[in-house]
């Protein structure tokens, strides 16, 4: 039986049981990070210390599934050998490829381990071919990720301009989109992705309960007011609801989560080389449940390219887990450019 | 994560809850205290998440039942508190079958929270290194069941 190419799945693991979860139920490929400021998803208590960086490179090794390192945020000043030795432990380690934005590092990278496959970070904000095509003469990168702002037929026209291999994401929380780039988490509490690997830190944040309302402050700043059966969202300036002319609302964007199980076939036709699950920071109930669902459907659609069709029980599995429990396809089908 | 078993997502009566709230909550902090102690002296739960946890106040709140456990760690010790703090350091809320499916690795925190099933109150920061040091303890390993994918 013939087999379409479809896109790779790159699931995320923030914990040892996160990984095991993405590759026993199907994910090509893991990403995952250091208990630090070097990755982007710098939470109390979440990352991987080098015992278990090591069981779970073994662990996906071992089942012929790839490890990919996200070390995708800005060297901060006086401290770049932090960030250089993050890339050297990962060499060291003998993950499948380091995930990069700052293109200092991305430079000390290709010039200390030349046989070191690079992935441009979706933080290295990367939307057009130029940009992409840059990443790759500069510093050989294999791999971009690209930021979740362009429409489907922007993204066919980077990978009919570049030699590069294009990842999208694929399913997870959406925020104001402009990764790498965003300055909202900043200019709330002086911290930031790019600076110390946290959007709006936990330590920043305070839900308050009073009879039939639950309110959102972000370093005192009201974000929302949620009603008792109001579904809510992660507690983010871009998902906040604000008073613009008179009106109040989501002024910015919804709590919501992006999910292309119906774009699939278009996904793999304009030859996306894979597709990224968003999510570090969730469960390992949450990566088993969308990696499962997304597996099938891959797998569904690499079967019967010409009959595809979404599964209600996909899309049932993937709404549940969603942020305000909602699903959008985001930028892919605007008709803005 | 299992395929074979799932816990339903229910809510208790009423009648329980009005009972239950008056009952001594002593029982529900001792047995929690000892569980949580019994987990880290088998070494489930990591030490560098632990010292975060040194001194602070807890309280797991199950709506439905009317219960209430409150608890803190000192010197090592998970240990329960005879009286309810007025205002805990964390305070977690849901039904039973919200904590049920959590403990079960049925279902996400987030998805919960953002479900509105799951209420988190007080210092978030330390809520998150709860959450991610119960997210990364290794369950022991069950029996393969029927794999999803072939």
């Amino acid at each position: 039986m013939s087999r379409t190419q479809v896109p790779e799945l790159i699931c995320p693991a923030g914990s040892l049981p996160a990984l095991k979860a993405a590759v026993d139920h199907g994910a090509d490929a893991v990403y995952l990070g250091y208990r630090d400021d070097t990755n982007a998803r710098n939470f109390a208590g979440l990352n991987f210390d080098h015992k278990a960086m090591v069981e779970g490179i073994r662990y996906a090794h071992s089942r012929q599934r790839k490890v990919l390192m996200a070390i995708n945020t800005f060297a901060q000043p006086g401290r770049v050998a932090d960030w250089q030795r993050a890339v050297d432990g990962a060499a060291d380690l003998g993950v499948d490829a380091v995930i990069l934005a700052d293109v200092g590092l991305l430079d000390y990278a290709s010039r200390r381990h030349p046989e070191l496959r690079l992935h441009l970070s979706v933080q290295g904000s990367a939307t057009s071919y130029e940009a992409v095509n840059f990443a790759q003469r500069e510093f050989g990168v294999r791999r971009a990720v690209l930021p979740r702002v362009l429409t489907l037929a922007q993204v066919e026209t980077v990978i009919r301009n570049t030699p590069v291999d294009i990842e999208v994401f694929g399913f997870g929380s959406l925020c104001v989109m402009n990764e790498g780039r965003c300055w909202l988490s900043s200019y709330a509490t002086g911290e930031s992705p790019n600076t110390v690997g946290a959007c709006s830190p936990a330590k920043y944040v305070k839900w308050e309960r009073s009879p039939g309302v639950m309110s959102t402050r972000l370093n005192g700043i009201l974000i929302d007011r949620f009603g008792d059966d109001e579904p809510a969202g992660y507690p983010t300036l871009c998902k906040g609801r604000f008073e613009v002319n008179g009106d109040t609302y989501y002024a910015l964007e919804e709590p919501t989560s992006l999910n292309v199980l119906e774009v699939l076939p278009q996904i793999a036709a304009i030859g996306v080389a894979a597709i990224k699950v968003e999510g570090r920071q969730r469960s390992p109930t949450y990566v088993a449940q969308v990696t499962r669902a997304l597996r099938a459907a891959l797998d569904e659609l690499a079967r019967s390219p010409g009959s595809f069709s979404v599964k209600p029980t996909w899309q049932a599995e993937l709404a549940h887990v969603s942020e305000g429990s909602q699903v959008t396809l985001g930028a892919y089908n605007r008709p803005w450019r | 994560m299992s395929q074979g078993f799932s816990i339903p997502r229910f809510k208790l009566p009423a009648l329980v809850a009005s009972l239950g709230s008056r009952l001594p909550q002593w029982p529900h902090s001792l047995v929690l205290a000892t569980a949580l102690n019994l987990a880290a002296r088998i070494g489930l739960l990591p030490e560098d998440s632990l010292v975060l946890l040194e001194g602070r106040t807890f309280l797991v709140e199950v709506l439905d039942a009317g219960g209430q456990a409150s608890f803190t760690y000192r010197d090592g010790l998970f240990r329960p508190l005879s009286t309810v703090p007025e205002t805990p350091d964390l305070a977690f809320s849901a039904n039973l079958s919200a904590f049920l499916q959590l403990l079960a690795r049925q279902e996400d925190p987030d998805t919960l929270f953002f479900n509105r099933e799951l209420a988190i109150v007080g210092d978030t920061e330390l809520g998150l290194v709860i959450k991610n040091m119960l997210d990364a303890v290794e369950l022991p390993q069950l029996p393969r069941l029927p794999a999803f994918r072939h």
